[in-house]
């Protein structure tokens, strides 16, 4: 099948999809152009670092869930805790008085808590997935599920307010006029990237979801990567969470919830294949971006709340249209 | 007289400049059980493809019952007059048996719904007629293999087809197995159903046939009463003849080399305990057909093999036949048998498939410097003569060849002491195989030891010795100048 397509048709192909991972970028210069006339406050940079600190925690989940799959794999939990990592650390160090376990943990420790509770979802989904081979849908699924319920379990429904000042820095706090979170989701982008792209592991991600078997054959790890990655993703989603619970100052019992929907979205206008393999961490921020703006837009021009997510839906679908366009394959 | 059950008279069938199948004739008597047997694209597939009406002859006539066969495309009126069942299983596992036999067919109830009883009748009926004791209500996931292919004869002969295709029926199965398909098949003869079997185990073309037709290169060579061809002759049909030993070019120096791959014992799977060794600089040939043992044996020497047991040592370093890093730092360079399914991320470029293996050589703390990547890439390209628009071009747009070389440059990458090539010229085009047997050559010339995994005669050809496996087991250990009937029947498991 290759042999036929070498040759005019397959280079125009390989051009068209090295223009889709800019595709996006004229679409995001239209939309900016767009707002200004909409709205003139759009264009102020107060409202532009705006969208950023608002895209931050969103930026860190979709970074996960593009990390993972990159590698071939799925995990729908991440929403779950982006919830229930920071409410573990608040309940750690909060006194019984403030809802809390009245364990009064260290706040530092407290911190390396939220980081570990998403290691460990991490790893009990990588155990499933990879080392029990485990459908990867169903056991992420049942792992949101669990976790969703967990956090109900543990706030007894509550909205947990005392969340100690050291958590609300990163969401709260700005640094050169500039949310702390925005540095971070920032730094972290740089140094996905460079790892995917110039790293062994990196690579490997893309060998692992490329094609698992030949990655294997080839000597690399398949399932410590793959496990690891699960890792990393738990750990970047309990980031995403800290964010979230510093913006709000507080955590409520559905934090996180329904937000997988709009990191697929992220992911896959950015790019990131769903079938494995394909997908850059440029492609990941600007999708990101791209929702980001379009949320605010919605918000300026005073759309009705109920509308926010039909538009939504139609953005995705327009998205995905425009990828079968220029790579010409289904994502 | 009596017409023959189907007909094939002077058929033609080319794809692009190669002949499969070059005027061939053939008559399969009623009632007969009828071999059709030859080497690896020597037409067999295409003629059963013709006989089936999935693809059309260029020219020719195929005849069922004396009567020019259904129109191209009508799967019914096929379906009425042959039958085939296939290596590969077309049984939906979930379903009972009733189900599988009547698949899409089922007798409807008033309203729509599937009559369930009188499903389960009919296939019983179906059932009593060919006396094949099997529960049609048992799950087909329940069954053995060969009880699932009795559901694929029985949908077959339901169809109210008489002739039956059994495209190499018994290649997975175990002997105990073959022998209870067998029965079945002698019985179904007895009723009347008239097969063509098609077998790469020549020995059951004795046990269970009439007749033989001999296939060589799209070409019928003879047609022959079973009890009046031998072993030899069918052999020497099926090779052609040629008399003299093969040349021998290199002449390898056992003794100047020292052992530089030392398996011992390698046992699991099929594989019952095999031993062997290569020298450096010795090019060796593994032969076997598929299920003997031969895919096992290159996979555990790669640290691909979790199932499989032995001491396996390069260069005096351990191999853990389930560790493939144990493997590759030993200084094993692999060439598997699938490209698409282990040798290639199709869709990364060119320099990253053929630097897969030394990726923590490419930099320092994991880091992979492009440049020194691309450089490498490059010379291996050169090297290997692989034709691409540069080391950036996505492996998965090169033609078959380039692509096959691409996965023996990342074999080549780490310069292995021991080469394994699995297959290494199936489905590549004639120039490629050549070019890349080159390849390999020269890699053995500088030093490398290398082991060929094939059943091509063509890429035995050059090895120093060719080690034969049946049945998990060496049989034969054959210095390089043999003859190809020998290699054959050695192959084939029905030497002397």
């Amino acid at each position: 099948m290759a042999r036929e397509r070498v040759g005019g048709a397959n280079r125009r192909r390989f051009g068209l999809a090295s223009v889709r991972e800019a595709a996006l970028l004229p679409v995001l210069v239209l939309l900016l152009v767009v707002g200004a006339f909409v709205n003139g406050r759009f264009l102020s940079s107060a409202n532009l670092i705006d969208i950023l600190g608002a895209s931050s925690a969103l930026a860190l989940v979709v970074l996960a869930e593009s990390l993972i799959l990159i590698s071939g794999k799925f995990d729908l939990s991440l929403e779950s805790t982006v919830g229930l990592a920071p409410a573990v650390g608040v309940l750690l160090v909060a006194s019984q008085a403030d809802r809390g376990w009245g364990v009064h943990v260290p706040v530092w420790l407290g911190f390396l808590c939220i980081l570990l509770t998403g290691a460990i979802v991490g790893a009990i989904n990588g155990t499933l997935v990879v080392k029990l081979r485990l459908n990867a849908f169903i056991v992420t699924l049942a792992m949101l599920i669990v976790l969703r319920g967990l956090l109900v379990g543990v706030t007894k429904g509550n909205t947990l307010f005392s969340v100690p000042d050291a958590y609300l820095y990163l969401g709260a706090q700005t640094a050169a006029g500039v949310p702390v979170s925005v540095w971070l989701a920032i730094a972290i982008f740089i140094a996905a990237g460079v790892l995917l792209g110039h790293h062994r592991l990196g690579r490997a991600i893309y060998a692992i979801g490329g094609n698992r078997q030949a990655a294997r054959a080839a000597g690399i790890n398949v399932d410590a990567i793959s496990f690891g990655v699960f890792v990393a993703g738990g750990v970047l989603a309990s980031l995403a969470g800290l964010i979230l619970a510093g913006r709000l100052g507080a955590v409520s019992a559905n934090q996180g919830n329904g937000m997988i929907f709009t990191v697929f979205a992220a992911a896959v206008i950015g790019g990131v294949s769903l079938e494995g393999g394909k997908g850059t961490v440029l492609g990941a921020a600007t999708g990101v971006l791209l929702l980001g703006v379009v949320d605010n837009l919605l918000t300026l021009a005073q759309v009705q709340t109920f509308w926010i997510q039909a538009i939504y839906g139609v953005i995705i679908l327009l998205a995905l249209a425009l990828a079968r366009v220029t790579s010409g394959r289904e994502e | 007289m009596m017409q023959p059950v189907a007909q094939a008279i002077d058929v033609n069938k080319r794809y692009g400049s190669t002949a499969a199948l070059d005027a061939v004739t053939f008559a399969i008597a009623p009632g007969e059980t009828h071999a059709l047997v030859g080497r690896n694209g020597a037409g067999k597939s295409t003629l059963v493809s013709l006989l089936t009406g999935l693809q059309q002859p260029d020219s020719g006539t195929i005849l069922f019952d004396g009567e020019p066969a259904p129109p191209y495309g009508d799967r019914a009126a096929w379906r009425s007059r042959v039958a085939c069942v296939y290596q590969h299983s077309m049984i939906v596992p979930h379903f009972t048996v009733a189900e599988n036999i009547f698949l899409n067919r089922y007798p409807r109830r008033r309203g729509g719904g599937i009559a369930w009883n009188q499903l389960r009748e009919r296939a019983r009926a179906l059932m009593d007629e060919w006396h094949i004791g099997l529960d049609v209500e048992a799950r087909a996931s329940a069954l053995s293999v060969e009880e699932r292919q009795l559901i694929e004869i029985v949908r077959a002969l339901s169809f109210g087809a008489r002739f039956v295709i059994l495209d190499e029926p018994t290649a997975h199965l175990e002997s105990a197995a073959i022998a209870r398909l067998f029965a079945h098949l002698r019985s179904l003869k007895d009723a009347g159903v008239t097969m063509l079997f098609i077998s790469h185990h020549l020995q059951e073309v004795y046990d269970v046939c009439d007749t033989v037709t001999v296939l060589r290169d799209g070409k019928r060579i003879c047609t022959s009463a079973v009890s009046t061809l031998g072993k030899d002759a069918l052999i020497e049909a099926m090779t052609g003849e040629t008399a003299e030993p093969v040349a021998q070019t290199a002449t390898f120096d056992r003794k100047a080399s020292p052992v530089v791959l030392d398996a011992r014992d390698v046992r699991g799977g099929c594989v019952q305990g095999v031993s062997l060794a290569l020298r450096t600089g010795e090019l060796v040939g593994l032969a076997g057909i598929g299920g003997s043992g031969t895919d096992d044996i290159a996979r555990a020497i790669a640290g691909l093999a979790p199932q499989m047991r032995g001491e396996i040592t390069v260069d005096g370093r351990t191999v853990d036949p389930a560790v493939v890093r144990s493997a590759i730092e030993a200084g094993v360079g692999f060439v598997p048998r699938d490209r698409h399914e282990e040798g290639l991320v199709l869709g990364l470029s060119v320099a990253e498939n053929a630097t897969m293996t030394i990726d923590d050589l490419l930099g320092r703390f994991g880091f992979i410097e492009s440049r020194k990547r691309d450089a490498v890439a490059r010379e291996l390209m050169t090297r290997l003569d692989i034709v691409a628009s540069g080391a950036q071009q996505p492996v998965g747009e090169l033609s078959g060849g380039n692509q096959q070389k691409t996965v023996l440059a990342r074999a080549l990458a780490r310069r292995p002491k021991v080469l394994v090539l699995v297959h290494p010229t199936a489905g590549v085009d004639v120039k490629s195989k050549e070019t890349l047997l080159q390849d390999v050559q020269r890699a053995r010339e500088s030093g490398t030891a290398v082991l060929i995994v094939s059943d091509e005669v063509e890429d035995l050809r050059p090895c120093d010795r060719v080690y034969v496996i049946f049945g998990g087991r060496i049989v034969a250990e054959i210095p390089a100048g043999w003859h190809e009937n020998e290699l054959v029947a050695q192959i084939e498991g029905v030497s002397a």
